[in-house]
C-alpha cells in the first residue's frame, strides 16, 4: 500500500485534507469552525479533481497555434467540474454563515450542543 | 404488492420503515435527558437574558460529560477509519499524470478535437461549460441566485425594524446588524488606495469576463473579481456612495435580466427539440473577441450574476440589506 501512495502523492494529500476537514466537522462544537471544516473538505475535493485531470507534460486546454490533438492537452472535464464545485461551495458557505448568524441571534451561542439544549428546553416549556 | 410475511408486525424491517417514515423517534427512549418535575421546570424556564444561569444548570449533568467523551472518541475513530479507507482506495488508483488513465476517455478527446470547430471557443473548458453543458452552468448561476435569495430572507432588516430603530425602541441586535453607524469614515489611506486600485480591479474583471472564451477565466472568476472591486469601493467610501448606483432594485433587475437572457438564449435547443440544430449565430474566427457565438453574451450574463451576488452577500452580512 505504501508505494502507490507515494506515486499518487497529490491524491494522498487531498484525501488526508478531506479527513482533516471531516474531523473538524465532527469534533468542533463551534459552528463557525464546522463551516471551516466543510470548506477544507471542499478544497480537498477540488484538489482531487484537478489531480485527476492532469496529464504530465501537457498544456492547459486552450488551443494554441491551432494544435487540436488529444495528445497536446490535459483533460478538460475535471476543470469544468471544479468550477461547478467552487460555485456551489460559495453558495452553501454563505447560506451556512447566514443561518449561523440567525442561530446566534436566537440562542446567544455558537456552541452547537448549547443551541440544541436551549432549543430542547424551550420546546419542553 | 408482494406478500407480507406473517411476522411482519414484529420484524425489524417494519421498525426501519417506520423510522424512515418518521413515525417513531429512535431517540425517544434512549436519550440521556431527564425531564424534571413540574415545579423545577418552571424554575428553569428560559428567560431572555439569563443564558449564563441556564448554562450552569445545563452543564452539571454527569451523563452528558460521559456522552461528550464517548462522542469525541467515536468521532476520532470514525474520521481515522474514513481516512484509512480513502487512502486504501487511493493506493489502487491509476498513477498520477498518466495519459492512459481511464478518465482520459473519448469524452475529453471529443471535446478537445471538435471543441474549436463546434463551439468556436479557443478555451476548451469554456466551450465545454458554456456550450456543450450550458444548462449545467445555468443551474450553477441559479444556485448562486437562490443562495443570495436565502441569505436575503435570513438576514434582511425590514422597513418596520428600521422604523422601530428610528423611534429608539430597537433591540441591540438591530444596532449591531446595521453597522452603518460604526463604519470608518473617510479613512484617507484606504480611500487613496481604493482610488488607484478599484478602476484597475474593475477593468481586470471586465477583461477576464470578456476574454472568457480566449484565455483562462470566464464569467465566474471575472464576476468574483468585479464583486471584490465593488466591495473594496464600498469599504473605502461607505454605503452612501455605492447606493447611488447599486441598490436592491438594481441588483434585482440585473440578476433577473441576466438569468432570463441566459435561459432564453440557451433554451432554443429545447424549443427546437434538442436535436442539435444550427443556432444560426455565426461562430466567427477563432481567437477574435467577437467569436464563438453565444458564449460571450452568456459569459457576460454569468459575470453579472456572480458580481452582484458577491456584493449582495457582503452587504447582507454587513448591514442586512442592500
Amino acid at each position: 500500500m505504501g508505494a502507490p501512495l507515494f506515486v499518487n502523492m497529490e491524491e494522498t494529500v487531498s484525501v488526508i485534507l478531506f479527513g482533516v476537514g471531516f474531523t473538524m466537522l465532527m469534533l468542533h462544537r463551534n459552528l463557525i469552525k464546522k463551516i471551516m471544516g466543510m470548506n477544507i473538505m471542499d478544497t480537498a475535493v477540488y484538489l482531487f479533481l484537478a489531480v485527476k485531470g492532469y496529464i504530465s507534460g501537457r498544456m492547459v486546454p486552450i488551443v494554441t497555434d491551432g494544435i487540436q490533438d488529444v495528445s497536446a492537452y490535459i483533460n478538460p472535464v475535471p476543470s469544468g467540474l471544479v468550477l461547478t464545485g467552487i460555485v456551489v461551495s460559495v453558495s452553501t458557505t454563505a447560506l451556512m454563515l447566514a443561518l449561523t448568524i440567525r442561530l446566534y441571534e436566537r440562542y446567544g451561542s455558537l456552541d452547537l450542543d448549547e443551541i440544541l439544549m436551549r432549543a430542547a428546553k424551550e420546546e419542553r416549556i | 404488492m408482494s406478500r407480507r410475511r406473517d411476522d411482519y408486525e414484529q420484524s425489524w424491517w417494519k421498525g426501519f420503515k417506520e423510522w424512515v417514515d418518521g413515525a417513531v423517534d429512535p431517540l425517544a427512549s434512549g436519550i440521556e435527558i431527564q425531564i424534571p418535575e413540574k415545579e423545577q421546570r418552571d424554575k428553569e424556564m428560559v428567560h431572555p437574558g439569563d443564558f449564563g444561569q441556564t448554562q450552569q444548570s445545563l452543564y452539571d449533568g454527569r451523563g452528558l460529560w460521559y456522552f461528550r467523551r464517548f462522542y469525541q472518541v467515536m468521532s476520532v475513530f470514525l474520521c481515522l477509519s474514513i481516512i484509512f479507507v480513502l487512502l486504501w482506495t487511493v493506493s489502487y488508483l491509476p498513477a498520477f499524470g498518466n495519459a492512459g488513465n481511464p478518465d482520459n476517455n473519448e469524452v475529453s478527446a471529443r471535446y478537445i478535437e471538435q471543441g474549436l470547430k463546434e463551439t468556436g471557443a479557443v478555451n476548451i473548458v469554456t466551450g465545454m461549460i458554456l456550450d456543450y453543458r450550458a444548462f449545467d452552468t445555468f443551474g450553477e448561476s441559479c444556485v448562486l441566485f437562490i443562495a443570495s435569495c436565502c441569505v436575503l430572507v435570513l438576514l434582511r432588516i425590514d422597513a418596520e425594524d428600521k422604523d422601530a430603530m428610528a423611534k429608539g425602541k430597537s433591540k441591540k441586535r438591530m444596532a449591531e446588524a446595521n453597522d452603518r453607524i460604526f463604519e470608518p469614515k473617510n479613512d484617507i489611506i484606504l480611500q487613496k488606495c481604493a482610488c488607484v486600485l478599484v478602476p484597475l480591479i474593475l477593468v481586470f474583471g471586465i477583461y477576464i469576463v470578456l476574454n472568457g472564451h480566449l484565455s483562462p477565466g470566464g464569467g465566474f472568476s471575472g464576476g468574483a473579481v468585479l464583486g471584490s472591486g465593488l466591495i473594496l469601493y464600498l469599504n473605502a467610501f461607505g454605503f452612501k456612495k455605492t447606493e447611488r448606483f447599486f441598490t436592491e432594485k438594481v441588483y434585482r433587475r440585473v440578476t433577473l435580466s441576466a438569468l432570463t437572457f441566459y435561459c432564453l438564449a440557451k433554451s432554443y435547443s429545447f424549443f427546437t427539440g434538442a436535436n442539435h440544430l444550427e443556432s444560426g449565430i455565426p461562430l466567427g474566427t477563432p481567437g477574435a473577441i467577437l467569436s464563438s457565438g453565444l458564449i460571450l453574451p452568456l459569459n457576460i450574463c454569468v459575470g453579472m450574476v456572480v458580481a452582484c451576488t458577491m456584493y449582495a452577500f457582503y452587504t447582507l452580512f454587513r448591514k442586512g440589506g442592500m
